[in-house]
């Protein structure tokens, strides 16, 4: 073993209680730093799957039809006049199946679906509801929302005559499984359904307005035959939607959402979850710091003839400099492993207290390898750090006053 | 004569002076010392409390700079060198052997013994290990070697420490007040002892003592009497 890991390790071993106390130390910041991060990364992302568990990472639409100005100002014509915005009509995306064929091969989409939306209303006997109508293909749209596991009843299984309708719907409706629905549009068009299955997303607005019907029913009741009106995607890493749907959008001329950008005050309330939670871990590993260089201090004083002795037999500053700054990095290190045990204990303790009615978790904690890694990293670097100070003193310590002194 | 002394000399101090303080108010504590230590030589250097004989004592062991005046080390000078170069000539040619023994309380008597060696290599070996094993022998610790200090008595750390200063094979061995705090039977022997590995490592020994009767003891005895050697 290197001389500066041998002696160390010895002083270390030597003033027991300093060293035990400077672990709790560490243990506690490394843990209470292991317990935030798994809570608030376990917190966001179930906030996240629930948010994300009815929409599209990005979705893709034909840009916005524009007011055309006939009469264009020129350096010697000035030109007043009133531009008003345009109603925005249902209108396809211009050759989506190619535009699919190009998504579906980038390496960072994971599914791409077609859909056809628009509003109809609802009929059953004297009953009428404004609903919003999702004209999909099933097997690519339930990539992107796994709606057959929100149903309650029935099966999700959508043909010419067969559809799915929420809760809230079915029941404003009175329809059960094998209802007919009679769909009709503003301009008269109308098509008759038979709910094969009802479901439930959580979402009541959803429940209440959602029909799944097939992407030629809808285009029929909506004219737009053999169109889209958007296209759903979802991405790998879904932190890279906004970038993803950036790019896309330049390179497709289509106008791309991205659900950061859908919901955008959600993002905010996550990253200032996050950043309050980077505050306290860091004046944890602030107050931890502390917490060792004062110990190594007293350390540093209780160990000067030791010191003195070593310098005198030949042993240079920098050897004594690094003797006092492994016994910082030594206790951050270990007491980390300590410190993630901990985190690990509490988070689990906690998981298994906070729970919903039905006895599931209220929201699963997330404890990963990594950042047990970096907990322990950053713990070593800040033991190195908080050692710098007593380390200094130490090898600058004077041979002859330190065995006079002592 | 003096360039005959040369050759052999393990070091050498040419009026070699030392004051303390600044601002005015300053102490001489030495007043141009000359002295030069032969090879295998083994000098008391003996005077009262005050008279300087630490502070010369620190600055032959390099722990001091002197305030004016050479060191010359084995023919070297010195005064020229770095902190570190120091420490590096500190750790290859001297031994200590401090009053209160100063061994590290957190390494037993071995490795006490091995330090000055794993210091000088960055590293423990087998071969420190037998070193330090042998020296321990010869000054009858040998069923001690895995002791603690704090499990010795005073006379018994004296001896790891003796060990521990000839373990690097350094040509000087200085030795402050070795036997100060020992009582009388304990410090004859480990007089005993000094003399005896003088003679068989041929190491330059310089010994400060309080006590006269052993001073007596010594092939040569310098006496410092206010900074000043008087013979």
């Amino acid at each position: 073993m290197r001389i500066e890991w041998l002696l160390a390790l010895r002083f270390l071993k030597e003033g027991r209680a300093q060293t035990l106390f400077m672990l709790g130390g560490v243990m506690m910041g490394v843990g209470v730093i292991v317990f935030l991060t798994s809570l608030i990364t376990g917190l966001q992302r179930s906030i996240i799957e629930k948010t994300l568990g009815t929409q599209a990472h990005l979705v893709m639409r034909s840009p916005d039809d524009e007011a055309r100005r006939i009469i264009k100002p020129t350096s010697e014509l000035a030109v007043s006049a009133i531009v008003e915005q345009r109603a925005q009509r249902l209108c396809s995306i211009l050759q989506w199946q190619q535009i699919m064929r190009d998504l579906e091969l980038r390496p960072e989409v994971t599914a791409v679906s077609p859909l056809v939306a628009g509003s109809s209303f609802a009929m059953r006997g004297s009953a009428t509801k404004s609903v919003a109508l999702m004209g999909i293909e099933p097997e690519k749209y339930t990539r992107i929302v796994p709606m057959p596991s929100f149903i309650k009843e029935g099966e999700f299984r959508i043909t010419a005559n067969d559809a799915a309708i929420g809760t809230d719907l079915a029941r404003d409706l009175g329809a059960t499984i094998g209802d007919k629905i009679r769909l009709q549009t503003a301009d008269g068009r109308s098509d008759t359904i038979t709910v094969a299955g009802i479901f439930d997303v959580g979402i009541r607005d959803l429940n209440r307005r959602w029909v799944f019907i097939t992407l030629r029913s809808a285009q029929n009741l909506l004219d737009l035959v053999g169109g889209v009106s958007s296209i759903d995607v979802t991405v790998r890493d879904l932190f890279k939607a906004e970038i993803i749907s950036e790019q896309l959008a330049s390179q497709t001329g289509l106008t791309a959402e991205s659900w950061m950008k859908t919901n955008a005050q959600l993002m905010v309330g996550l990253r200032s979850q996050s950043a309050s939670s980077y505050l306290i871990q860091f004046f944890v590993i602030i107050s931890v710091a502390f917490g060792i260089a004062s110990v190594l201090v007293v350390s540093v004083i209780q160990k000067s003839r030791e010191v003195g002795i070593l310098r005198a037999m030949g042993c240079s500053r920098r050897r004594i400099l690094r003797i006092f700054l492994l016994q910082g990095g030594m206790v951050g290190l270990i007491g980390s492993l300590f410190g993630g045990g901990l985190g690990a204990l509490l988070v689990t303790f906690f998981a298994s207290t906070a729970k919903n009615p039905d006895g599931t978790p209220i929201f699963p904690v997330v404890l990963e390898p990594s950042m047990f890694l970096i907990a322990a990293g950053v713990a070593t670097i800040t033991g190195i750090l908080a050692a710098a100070a007593p380390a200094a003193r130490a090898a600058k310590l004077d041979p002859v006053v330190a065995i006079r002194n002592a | 004569m003096p360039e005959t002394m040369c050759s052999s000399a393990i070091i050498q101090l040419t009026d070699v002076r030392k004051q303390y303080g600044n601002d005015g108010i300053t102490t001489e504590v030495l007043y141009g010392i000359d002295l030069t230590l032969q090879r295998g030589e083994f000098t008391a250097l003996i005077g009262p409390s005050g008279s300087g004989k630490s502070t010369l004592l620190n600055i032959i062991g390099l722990l001091e700079q002197p305030t004016s005046g050479t060191i010359q080390v084995q023919g070297r000078d010195t005064g020229t060198l770095s902190e570190e170069e120091l420490t590096l000539l500190r750790g290859r040619s001297l031994g200590f052997v401090f009053q209160f023994h100063h061994l590290i309380p957190a390494f037993t008597a071995l490795e006490n013994v091995m330090m000055p060696l794993m210091l000088e290599q960055g590293r423990s070996t087998s071969a420190q290990r037998e070193r330090a094993a042998g020296l321990l022998e010869r000054v009858g610790l040998v069923d001690r070697m895995n002791f603690k200090p704090d499990k010795l008595s005073g006379g018994q750390q004296q001896r790891v420490a003796i060990a521990r200063a000839l373990v690097a094979n350094a040509p000087l061995i200085l030795a402050d007040e070795p036997t100060g705090n020992l009582d009388t039977a304990a410090a004859d022997e480990i007089f005993k002892l000094l003399l005896e590995v003088n003679e068989e490592s041929g190491a330059t020994f310089l010994i400060v003592t309080h006590d006269p009767r052993l001073a007596k003891r010594c092939r040569r005895v310098v006496e410092l009497v206010d900074g000043r050697i008087v013979s």
